[in-house]
């Protein structure tokens, strides 16, 4: 890929509403990206393999439970700097941005929300550091949108629990050290579980050929008769709320995130209608690429409004779930909307490893589908303003 | 080994340059500030190198109003344990460096240390003026800094090769490209300059100059090509447009 040029895109001096700190973590992390991530993303994009190298550095640049306290090896960060580390780590891929979401959101917040001290203590702190790490079963090959109908269960076996199922569309399976597990119980309740590596029938088999999030590790987890201590299970929470309260944390931390990604394709294609010269001038001194232009820096900016207002609100924790829903719908479209006419923009070459963009345009399909689907988000919206539920 | 870095914040490389006030003040409006590459990536990051291998303690200084914080605490965040600002809107590199030389009098600092230049001015002089001022040796453009027992022990770029030099300590030294490589502030730095001090010390303006006017450079005009094969053309036009030949 050529030179990282990137440069951030604030029309409406939205830096005015963050803090010192913020930006200071913000360009920080900016500069880790453009130091770590850029040089080496699109090889390894275009090879599907996890940079593993990089989570020592995404450990120390904060981005693994941001939000946790301190006294448990977290940064005691606000909602708005953990959106931001989200921004710009998804600047460089939003594959990255999905370890450090699933380590942050699915592993560390319902270790920490749920967790018994004792579970706090000995998983958290070195989760933060990137030490060990985690992944998130909920969805099942059967089981997608409508999660309560799993199978994946646990057998009280009085000292242990027996755990049987499988997970699929796991982010960071093939290398997690622990996975917490959502299970039904004896009575059918939902129930976080955490299972680790090693446990004797505990299998994590990788998923190939993926057109997107290719530098990204993604597998199943399988489960067969595994023996779980009963202390591994989480005892703070039952029921789906257990689970939607972690997906919560993380399409917040998408909503974000893709910001980052529609601002390196708009920063991208701005840079380049500027210098691609045809017909005696360049591509940016034509109306219809000035409408693309105009259209993207647009969203971008609505885009921005509503996560940080959104950031304000989880400060507050004001934030309702269908809030979150309207800004991870609508920033996760808005960023793959920019990626396709990015991609326009720069002709032949957009197709190419020289540039982000079909890489961000790939990624992005997954993102509009995990993490709660563009069409489930809606549901979400429209059940909330009408009191009506359209699921089933 | 306590060592002072003074560092100064400059507009970032991108900002479009503007003047108000009858074109007497830069237009610091929509600006984002850094802090001068020369300070932080080199001046900085060699001085915490020293810190880190034989101790002692590494201050920053600047000369400012409240508005610069912003690179202070950048600074905090890479690893500088004290912080002072000079609050005073200085006019020239004179006034920063008297400022600067005051606070430094009596510090017994054993380095002093400045990037080459700032990025904004490129004046090159605050250090060499601090330096007089104090009446300590001062070595300007140094690529490399060790110490070796009493001594440092400084190297410099020149035309064609390089100049070793030793110095005795105290000294100042202004730094170039090669003395260190740039750090950037991790989450454990972050956290660590909150609760930093910066400690201000009023500053005394000696009205000595005050800036007329600044003006921009002439627009650059459009390229013009000329046909490989009509070489008199562009010697006639080196000659009578461009006027280099």
């Amino acid at each position: 890929m050529s030179k990282d040029r990137f440069q951030g895109h604030d029309f409406y001096q939205i830096d005015d509403l963050l803090t010192e700190e913020q930006k200071l973590i913000r360009d920080s992390v900016r500069a880790w990206v453009k130091k770590e991530v850029t040089p080496i993303i699109e090889d390894h994009a275009q090879r599907c393999v996890f940079p593993k190298h990089l989570i020592k550095g995404l450990g120390e640049i904060g981005a693994f439970g941001p939000y946790i306290p301190v006294e448990y090896g977290g940064q005691g960060l606000d909602q708005i700097s953990y959106g931001l580390i989200m921004q710009e780590i998804e600047r460089g891929d939003s594959g990255i941005r999905s370890t450090a979401s699933v380590q942050s959101s699915l592993v560390m917040y319902p270790i920490y929300k749920y967790g018994s001290e004792e579970q706090r203590r000995k998983y958290l702190p070195k989760l933060a550091t990137g030490e060990l790490m985690g992944c998130f079963g909920l969805t099942e090959p059967d089981s997608g949108s409508d999660p309560s109908s799993m199978i994946t269960n646990i057998k009280d076996k009085g000292d242990h629990y027996l755990l049987n199922g499988a997970k699929m569309w796991i982010s960071n399976s093939p290398f997690a050290d622990i996975a917490i597990v959502w299970a039904k119980n004896d009575e059918g309740k939902i129930r976080g579980i955490i299972v680790e590596r090693g446990m004797e029938g505990f299998t994590t088999p990788e998923t190939h050929d993926k057109w997107s999030l290719r530098a990204s590790a993604t597998g199943e987890l399988v489960f067969d008769n595994v023996k779980v201590p009963k202390e591994n299970l989480l005892p703070n929470v039952e029921g789906l709320k257990g689970p939607l309260g972690c997906l919560n944390s993380a399409r917040y931390g998408i909503s974000w995130g893709v910001i980052g990604a529609a601002m390196d394709c708009y920063d991208s294609a701005l840079r380049y209608a500027k210098e691609r010269v045809q017909f005696g001038k360049p591509l940016a001194g034509f109306q219809l690429q000035q409408k693309k232009l105009a259209e993207m820096i647009t969203e971008i900016t609505k885009a921005q409004l509503l996560a940080w207002r959104l950031g304000v609100l989880r400060n507050e924790e004001r934030a309702t779930p269908a809030q979150i829903s309207m800004a991870k719908r609508n920033n996760v479209a808005m960023a793959l909307d920019i990626a396709r006419e990015a991609r326009q923009i720069h002709g032949g070459m957009g197709i190419t490893g020289e540039y982000p963009i079909m890489r961000h345009m790939m990624n992005l399909e997954s993102v509009i589908t995990y993490e709660g689907t563009h069409d489930i988000h809606l549901l979400i919206l429209g059940m909330e303003i009408t009191g009506e539920n359209a699921f089933k | 080994m306590d060592i002072l870095v003074c560092i100064s914040q400059v507009p970032d490389t991108t900002t479009k340059i503007s003047f108000i006030d009858n074109n007497s003040k830069f237009n610091d409006d929509k600006v984002t500030f850094i802090v001068n590459p020369y300070d932080e990536w080199y001046a900085l990051v060699r001085a915490l190198e020293l810190k880190e291998t034989l101790g002692g303690s590494v201050t920053v200084i600047t000369v400012g109003n409240a508005s610069v914080e912003p690179i202070i605490r950048k600074a905090l965040a890479i690893g500088a344990d004290n912080a002072v600002r000079i609050d005073l809107d200085a006019v020239d590199s004179f006034e920063t460096a008297s400022a600067i030389a005051t606070y430094a009098k009596n510090k017994n600092f054993n380095i002093i240390l400045a990037g080459k230049e700032t990025i904004d001015y490129n004046g090159s002089e605050v250090g060499g003026m601090i330096a007089g001022l104090l009446n300590l040796p001062f070595v300007s453009l140094a690529t490399k800094l060790e110490i070796v027992g009493d001594h440092a022990v400084v190297e410099i770029d020149i035309e064609g090769g390089v100049e070793v030099i030793t110095s005795k300590m105290p000294l100042v030294l202004s730094a170039a490209k090669g003395m260190a490589e740039a750090r950037i502030p991790n989450m454990r730095g972050i956290m660590a300059a909150r609760t930093k001090t910066i400690e201000v010390v009023a500053g005394q303006s000696n009205n000595l100059v005050s800036v007329k006017s600044f003006e921009l450079p002439a627009p650059k005009s459009a390229v013009k090509l000329i046909n490989p094969e009509n070489m008199e053309e562009l010697v006639q036009l080196l000659h009578s447009e461009a006027k280099v030949i």
